[in-house]
């Protein structure tokens, strides 16, 4: 069988397929309803659920509760029906499967693996995605926005959102699940699976670009220039730029939501960021500490 | 016609369907939202609502249908629960039996395991719903982190869930797993900074998440405590969280501008 057909009808993928389509869909109708609202705001007129009424719960909404759980009902039903849920052989520790994934809502973050240390991929970033999650209503201080679909009152937050939801959650789910093999290598849908095959990638070290051991004190003290200016030239650059454009919203931001804000959006975008660097560049660690290597 | 009222009133005018029912529904104001607060469980309701909280597309109905995948599991996981013992000797057999002697065993399975996958689906698309309606806006910024732990509750329910079959793909799902608990800084043996607070297989994150070095009979009981008693508990009370506050913070947003 084709191989790709064959992992898009294991029994677990399916639900990954699943995914794709109502991921798909709901973005879209969330989005086409934003523009709608912005398309309502530009022209002043009010927004979609602006002069809601109220209607009686019973009936309106528990008819529709009632219909939804059928639909569900109905459709999980159909889905347990024709697809049996897998059952391997019984765990062997002596046998390890190849590629050994993990549930494939956390394949994102096994795919971190490839480029960060597991301390960042599986600990420390997964944290910072909670922690993220629960600052993000204190920290967006628009008003704007709230309780309505839009695009134009929010860009920022949205572009930013859906970055870390598309790609870095969903995307890197669906490249674990469907394009990653034996040996965590990367498997095009219409290519067999080899478990003898072996990739030689001469990965490198930052600064062995320049010819310097990154075991090194010179190559250490580079490092922790590289990544040290990273951080804090991350820090600092948007305040630069919003003091000059927009001395406004860092007096309304304040010390510590400014701080939050920045850490948080400069750590996300390390992860695009040492993407980059490996899979283009080749590079594996930027600055290698005794303890710990990034 | 004389005769199906004849029915109905036999069936209604007596002592038992009184004591259940207390009033006649006429369909008066009155009668409607007597239906919802005076019935325990829509009187999770307001009696009335805003119209976009009946319109699908704005909910798209996600957190009420996370909910209802919640309690499919629940009823699933409960019947599941009576033929199975959560010990390596035993889960794997159980899980066989259900295949080959209990009746509809393999559909029972079935929807619990699609059931779980599909509310690990909804649960990200209400979140993302209620990103983009800016719904996490005040006055609902708490019940946002509700939601963001209820979220982190479903993968932990679905993750714990994953070992209790005893076979390979669980197994080594959860030994994936587990080792980044390995990775923790301080508190992991192959972690930074771990050696200095003596830290050994023997004694860190990992050994506490699976009751040992390795997965093993003591991990599966673990994932099975947790993913049947301890997980649900707390998050079933973080839902009662969550919808009060839905309630308390005004109900279905509303735009303001």
């Amino acid at each position: 069988m084709n191989p790709f057909i064959e992992i898009i009808t294991q029994p677990d993928n399916i639900a990954i397929v699943i995914m794709i389509f109502m991921v798909s869909f709901f973005m879209v109708w969330a989005f086409q309803q934003a523009f709608q609202n912005d398309r309502l705001l530009a022209a002043g007129l009010p927004v979609d659920g602006e002069n809601d009424k109220f209607v009686d719960t019973f009936k309106p909404l528990v008819r529709i509760e009632l219909i939804i759980a059928i639909v569900v009902m109905v459709g999980l039903t159909i889905w347990s029906i024709a697809v049996d849920a897998p059952l391997e052989e019984i765990a062997n520790p002596t046998i390890t499967p190849n590629p050994a994934k993990a549930p494939w809502y956390f394949l994102g973050l096994q795919e971190l693996l490839v480029y960060f240390d597991p301390w960042l991929a599986g600990v420390v970033l997964p944290s910072l995605i909670v922690v993220g999650l629960l600052a993000i209503p204190y920290i967006d201080i628009n008003p704007k926005g709230n309780g309505y679909y839009t695009f134009a009152e929010r860009k920022y937050a949205v572009i930013i959102f859906s970055f870390g939801f598309f790609v870095l959650w969903l995307l890197l789910i669906v490249i674990g699940v469907f394009f990653r093999g034996p040996g965590w290598l990367w498997y095009w849908p219409w290519q067999e699976w080899d478990h003898s095959r072996v990739v030689f990638e001469p990965t490198k070290d930052l600064t062995a670009l320049v010819g310097i051991d990154s075991r090194s004190l010179p190559g250490f003290i580079i490092g922790a220039l590289v990544v040290g200016s990273y951080m804090v030239g991350g820090m600092i650059a948007p305040y630069r730029y919003w003091k000059k454009n927009n001395p406004e919203l860092l007096t309304q931001l304040g010390m510590i939501r400014y701080i939050t804000i920045v850490f948080l959006f400069i750590t996300m975008m390390s992860i695009p960021i040492k993407m980059v660097l490996r899979l283009v560049f080749l590079i594996k660690y930027v600055w290698i500490t005794p303890w710990f290597s990034v | 016609m004389k005769s199906q009222n004849e029915i109905v009133d036999k069936v209604k005018k007596n002592l038992i369907w009184k004591s259940i029912f207390r009033r006649d529904y006429r369909n008066t104001v009155r009668d409607r939202a007597q239906a919802v607060f005076g019935n325990v469980f829509l009187h999770l309701h307001p009696v009335q609502v805003r119209e976009s909280a009946v319109k699908l597309r704005f909910t798209w109905g996600m957190g009420g249908i996370t909910f209802f995948a919640f309690i499919i599991l629940v009823i699933t996981g409960v019947v599941l629960m009576f033929y199975y013992h959560p010990s390596i000797d035993q889960a794997y057999t159980d899980i066989k039996d259900l295949e080959f002697q209990v009746p509809f065993g393999v559909i029972l399975r079935n929807l619990h395991r699609w059931g779980a996958h599909f509310m690990v689906i909804v649960v990200m698309i209400h979140m993302f719903r209620v990103f983009m309606t800016g719904s996490y806006k005040a006055p609902r910024q708490f019940n946002w982190g509700i939601g963001v732990i209820l979220l982190v509750m479903t993968f932990l329910l679905s993750f714990t869930g994953y070992l209790t079959p005893w076979d390979q793909l669980g197994f080594w799902a959860i030994t994936v797993g587990t080792n980044m608990g390995a990775a923790t800084p301080l508190l992991g043996y192959q972690g930074p900074f771990s050696e200095y607070l003596h830290i050994t297989p023997y004694n860190d994150v990992r050994f506490a998440l699976l009751g040992g070095a390795q997965v093993g009979g003591n991990a599966l009981l673990r994932s099975y405590i947790w993913h049947c008693v301890a997980i649900p508990l707390f998050a079933t009370i973080l839902m009662f969280v969550h919808f009060w506050r839905v309630r308390k913070d005004g109900g279905i947003s509303k735009p303001q501008k």
